[in-house]
C-alpha cells in the first residue's frame, strides 16, 4: 500500500462522467488495455511490444491507487495472475519457491510455509488490512519499491533470490539488489519478477521481523527490522543477516549489524553492538512519521527486539 | 480499448457485462448494476467501505478491476439478507446501534461476515484486528465489536 499526498477529489464527480474527462475538463484514462496472459513468454512479449506506459499487475493494491490518484496513466496493464508459475508456493528439498503473484492471505493460509519462515510471515501479516492482504503480493510489495515495505526486510534477511524474466532472458537477482530508491528498482524495462527462492534452513535457525508504528494496524513503518540467524549446537551464532526498512532510501542489508552477532551467544554485549551498528547504518528522512534522530534511535532498539525473537525461534 | 466481455456471478446470480478496463469493480457494481449498497469511501483501499468478497476472499472492490471479475463469484451487501430476513449480523448491528451515519456499515457487515466464516468464535482482539481495514468515524467501534460478538454467539447457537 502506498499513501501518497496528491489531489484527492470527491469520488462523486466521477459518476456519470465515465472515463473521458473529469469535472475540471482534464482528460482521464480512455484507452488503457488490459491483458491477462497465461504464459511468461506472452507477458514478456506484451511488455516488450508496448511503447507507452505499461504496468505489471498482480494484487493491484498499489497500481490501482496510483491510477486513482492520477499518478500514472498506463496504456497497458498486464495481469500476471493467470501465469501458473507466479501463483505457486512450492517446497523443494527444504527450500521454498514463492510465486511473485501469491497473495498475502494465501501465504498466511500456508501452515508449512509459516512454520518454515515465521519472520517473513511477520512482515507479510503486517501489510495493509485483511482486504489488502486478500490481494496484495510479496512481488508487488517488492516492486512498488517503498523503502518501508514490510515484507522486504525479512525477505532480504532470509537471503531470498528473485527470479526475473525479461526480453533478454531470465536471471537471478538477490532480494537486496532490487529496490534502488523510493519507487525505483534495478529491473530493466519489460522485466517481471516471477518468483522468489528461499534457501533451505539449517537446524537452529530463526527469523523475525518487527516494525515500529504508532498504530498497530494499517500503518506504515517508521522503522522495520528483519533478522535471520543461525546457531551451532552450543548456541553460538554462526551466521546472521540483518535488514532495516524505512531508515534509508531503500531497504538495507546491514553487514556490520550481522557481524555484531556472528561468533557470539547473542548476549548483552552483542546486543549493544547490534544496536550501535543498526543505528549507524541509518540515513533516514525527516517526515511526519518520525525525525532522523528518532528513526536512528529506534532502529537500534528495534534490531535488539527483533534479535530476541529470532533467537528464541532459533532455539525452539 | 474496446470494452471487454465479463461473465461473473454476483450474489449467486449470473451477470454478463461489458466492462472498460478503467472501471473498478466498485464502479461496475454501483454505476452499471445500480447495486449501490457497496459504498465508496477513499477509493484507495484504506477505509474498507467498498468491501466485497471475490471467490470468498474479502477485498476492497475499489482496488479490483471490473474485468477481473470475469469467471469470479462476487458477494456484496445486497446478498446478505435472505429476502426480508436480515442476516444475524445485520440484526445485531441494529440491536446494538452499531452505526450512526451508516456509510461504513455495508463494508463492516461484509467484513464481519467473512470473519465469522473463518472464525466463528473470535476474541475482541481478533475482531478489532480483522476490522482494522474498515474505518468508522461515528461509532468509536465499541458497539460494532459488541454486535459482532453477539451475532457470533447467536450463529454458534451459544
Amino acid at each position: 500500500m502506498v499513501r501518497v499526498d496528491g489531489p484527492v477529489r470527491p469520488s462523486v464527480i466521477y459518476k456519470d462522467i465515465p472515463f473521458t474527462e473529469n469535472v475540471n475538463g482534464e482528460a482521464t484514462l480512455t484507452d488503457m488495455r488490459y491483458e491477462a496472459p497465461e504464459t511468461l513468454d506472452a507477458a514478456v512479449g506484451l511488455l516488450a511490444e508496448e511503447s507507452g506506459v505499461a504496468r505489471v499487475f498482480a494484487g493491484g493494491t498499489d497500481v490501482m491507487v496510483q491510477i486513482h490518484l492520477d499518478l500514472i496513466e498506463p496504456d497497458l496493464i498486464v495481469d500476471v495472475k493467470n501465469i501458473a508459475e507466479m501463483r505457486e508456493v512450492v517446497e523443494e528439498d527444504g527450500s521454498w519457491r514463492i510465486g511473485a503473484a501469491v497473495t498475502g492471505k494465501e501465504l498466511m493460509d500456508n501452515a508449512a510455509f509459516n512454520a518454515a519462515w515465521p519472520g517473513v510471515m511477520d512482515g507479510v501479516r503486517l501489510i495493509g488490512s485483511v482486504q489488502v492482504r486478500g490481494r496484495a503480493t510479496v512481488g508487488g510489495n517488492l516492486c512498488n519499491a517503498s523503502p518501508a515495505a514490510d515484507s522486504v526486510p525479512p525477505m532480504i534477511a532470509a537471503d531470498a533470490v528473485a527470479s526475473v524474466i525479461g526480453p533478454n532472458g531470465r536471471r537471478d537477482v538477490s532480494m537486496a539488489d532490487i529496490v534502488t530508491g523510493p519507487g525505483q528498482t534495478s529491473l530493466e524495462d519489460g522485466e517481471i519478477v516471477v518468483s522468489f527462492r528461499l534457501p533451505k534452513r539449517p537446524a537452529n535457525s530463526g527469523d523475525a521481523y518487527l516494525r515500529f508504528t504508532p498504530r498497530s494496524e494499517m500503518d506504515i513503518a517508521v522503522v522495520g527490522c528483519g533478522i535471520n540467524l543461525m546457531l551451532d549446537d552450543g548456541g553460538t551464532c554462526t551466521a546472521a543477516r540483518v535488514s532495516l526498512g524505512a531508515v534509508a532510501a531503500r531497504p538495507l542489508l546491514v553487514d556490520d549489524a550481522a557481524n555484531a552477532l556472528i561468533g557470539t551467544k547473542v548476549g548483552d554485549d552483542a546486543m549493544e553492538a547490534l544496536a550501535a551498528a543498526a543505528s549507524a547504518a541509518c540515513s533516514p528522512i525527516d517526515d511526519k512519521r518520525g525525525t532522523i534522530e528518532y528513526r536512528t534511535e529506534v532502529a537500534g532498539v528495534l534490531a535488539q527486539r527483533t534479535a530476541v525473537i529470532a533467537l528464541e525461534r532459533a532455539k525452539s | 480499448m474496446a470494452k471487454q466481455y465479463v461473465n461473473t456471478t454476483i450474489n449467486g446470480d449470473s451477470h454478463e457485462l461489458l466492462c472498460d478496463p478503467t472501471q473498478t469493480l466498485l464502479d461496475v457494481l454501483r454505476d452499471q448494476l445500480d447495486m449501490t449498497g457497496t459504498k465508496e469511501g477513499c477509493g484507495t483501499g484504506d477505509c474498507g467501505a467498498c468491501s466485497v468478497t471475490m471467490d470468498g476472499v474479502l477485498v476492497c472492490s475499489c482496488l479490483v478491476m471490473g474485468v477481473e471479475a470475469n469467471g469470479k463469484s462476487i458477494d456484496t451487501i445486497e446478498g446478505m439478507a435472505d429476502g426480508d430476513d436480515l442476516h444475524p449480523l445485520q440484526q445485531k448491528f441494529i440491536d446494538h446501534i452499531a452505526l450512526q451515519c451508516g456509510i461504513c456499515t455495508p463494508g463492516l457487515l461484509v467484513a464481519s461476515k467473512a470473519l465469522l466464516e473463518e472464525n466463528p468464535d473470535p476474541t475482541e482482539e481478533e475482531i478489532r484486528y480483522w476490522l482494522a481495514g474498515n474505518l468508522c468515524r461515528c461509532t468509536g467501534y465499541h458497539k460494532v465489536i459488541e454486535a459482532v460478538q453477539d451475532a457470533a454467539r447467536e450463529m454458534r447457537g451459544a
